[in-house]
């Protein structure tokens, strides 16, 4: 079985307003998988309710072998982690050390292993020259770098990232990348809301997107970006890249530089 | 005369040592589209708070060199005329948003309200921008019960009905999805055809490459690179300076590189298209 499965999961609110709508998903150990789609259309509430933050209103939620509706959001937080999309949601602390330390302490690890844990995470997320200071002395990008280190810094199996790219510059998503990847060679699932298509086609394989409350694609990201159907439905477009090669009419469904780069010089070989 | 002329600005905030601001020489000429680029922590917001006036206005510190807003020095400027004469946008809606209003309506109409404006003409005024922006069916609902891209167009309309003459905007689109960030950029197209000048503070290239102007490149508090946008986003130097460049332009470069010089260097997607039309006509492929 998956380390992670959504089954029929349904979330209404009170109001009678479906957020999240007959969602079927599962995750393996070690994956990374970006989810897309339009502002509005379930993917932070689905993901909320992977480490427990919601309780699904139908269907189950099984992280590990726990059904989530039978454990604390305390208790599920050891296996799933979850990295809010504003910053300002999470840090509580007056320093970054104390922010990130905060997690591991509450776990009953040793001093020993909570300062590892801190200085690892720290070090992977960039901000060992910050910790000292206060997280709000700090930009909005790097204050999200904060809360990544500091959920690291639990050592669960799932680490889910709400919009990381939002504000990020070109080498902060060098980090991001760099990050996401040592977490899935230490057999770490990473998932990843994001609106940045081309990060995802860089850095991911398998993309899941979401459209009005449901699931409409689970797929390899060359799938989809070539599948104009499901990217009008998600009110999508394809990656530049692929946009150009469409336009000139060369095939292969291309999604990079490099591989337009390719086809061109292959042309140019035969002629 | 020139909207805005900056001669040897320096900025350092109050307790901090070192200058945020470096000697920055610059001038904005009235109805250019500008795009301030640059890694995080380079600046760009800063400059922007001294063109705004909020430095040093608002925030004080050690503020150096000229800034002239029509020919008129920012500090003998009253921080309000500046107001209506600058309309900024934040980069968080939810900080522009006033949360003293009930209706998105009301919410627009509270900053031309605060000039005393007479009511049938806050009407007018509210009703054309709502129409503008394509936003009539919000008119009624409460702010804070609209997604984050409605939130960020309403922003958007409560500056723009102001008619200031410079809009300063930072980071519209960081939390919208794709077609969020392309209706932010088609409004502000929209003002620049007005004759407004943008200063606009953004990381998405392909889209500045679509629709800005000239470029400030920023990095360590300094302007390292000014100019058309077309020469600085063609310019594989720029990647030197933390700034992306636009996947085309990339594609570009990788082709010179492969020895499939284009001829010039694509900045969009319809450049893209007609380059390497015409390149592969003359490789004999089409």
């Amino acid at each position: 079985m998956s380390f992670l499965t959504l089954k029929d999961v349904s979330f209404q609110y009170p109001n009678g307003f479906k957020a999240v709508n007959q969602v079927n998903m599962s995750f393996e150990r070690g994956e990374a998988v970006a989810i897309i789609g339009q502002n509005g259309a379930g993917k932070t509430t689905t993901v909320k309710m992977m480490n427990g933050l919601q309780k699904p209103t139908e269907g189950d939620v099984l992280v590990d072998g726990w059904n989530t509706k039978d454990y604390t959001t305390a208790q599920i937080s050891r296996k799933v982690g979850y990295v809010f999309q504003n910053p300002d949601d999470q840090i509580f602390h007056n320093d970054v050390y104390s922010e990130i330390e905060f997690g591991p302490k509450n776990l009953g690890l040793s001093p020993e292993q909570v300062e590892e844990n801190v200085m690892k995470s720290a070090e992977l997320a960039g901000v060992v020259p910050f910790l000292k200071e206060n997280p709000y002395n700090l930009p909005y990008s790097m204050r999200k770098f904060v809360t990544i280190a500091s959920v690291i810094a639990m050592n669960s199996s799932v680490i889910i990232l709400d919009e990381p790219t939002a504000g990020q510059d070109l080498k902060a998503l060098e980090r991001l990348s760099n990050l996401i990847k040592t977490l899935n060679d230490e057999g770490k699932t990473v998932i990843t809301i994001t609106h940045d298509i081309e990060f995802v086609v860089h850095h991911f394989e398998r993309v899941i997107v979401m459209a009005n409350q449901q699931v409409i694609a689970d797929a390899n990201k060359r799938e989809i970006f070539w599948d104009f159907d499901i990217l009008e439905k998600a009110m999508l477009k394809q990656p530049h890249i692929s946009r150009l090669s469409n336009s000139l009419k060369i095939d292969g469904d291309i999604l990079e530089i490099t591989e337009l780069t390719e086809r061109l010089k292959r042309k140019t070989a035969k002629v | 005369m020139s909207m805005i002329t900056i001669k040897n600005l320096s900025y350092q905030y109050p307790i901090v040592e070192t200058d945020v601001l470096h000697d920055i020489n610059i001038s904005i000429e009235k109805g250019e589209f500008y795009a301030v680029i640059g890694s995080n922590g380079a600046g760009k917001t800063t400059f922007c708070n001294v063109i705004r006036g909020f430095i040093p206005h608002f925030y004080k510190g050690d503020l150096r060199g000229e800034i002239l807003i029509e020919g008129k020095d920012i500090r003998d400027w009253e921080l309000g005329d500046l107001s209506q004469k600058i309309g900024y946008v934040f980069q968080n809606p939810f900080t522009q948003i006033s949360g003293v209003k009930e209706t998105v309506f009301e919410e627009i109409a509270f900053g031309l309200e605060n000039l005393g404006l007479e009511v049938e003409i806050i009407k007018e005024k509210v009703e054309n921008v709502l129409k503008m922006l394509e936003i009539e069916y919000l008119q009624e609902k409460n702010p804070f019960e609209l997604s984050g891209g409605q939130k960020q167009r309403v922003a958007l309309a409560s500056i723009i009905v102001m008619e200031p003459d410079i809009l300063v905007i930072d980071e519209p689109t960081s939390q919208l999805d794709p077609q969020g960030t392309e209706e932010v950029f088609k409004i502000i197209e929209l003002m620049k055809n007005k004759g407004k000048t943008i200063i606009l503070v953004e990381h998405k290239m392909e889209l500045i490459a679509e629709y800005a102007d000239r470029i400030i490149l920023m990095q360590d508090g300094k302007v390292v690179k000014q100019g058309l946008t077309k020469d600085i986003l063609s310019d594989e130097d720029t990647l030197q300076y933390g700034s992306a460049l636009p996947q085309y332009a990339l594609f570009g470069i990788e082709m010179r590189n492969q020895n499939m010089d284009l001829g010039s260097i694509p900045l969009t997607e319809k450049q893209s298209i007609s380059v390497v039309q015409q390149w592969m006509k003359k490789e004999g492929l089409a």
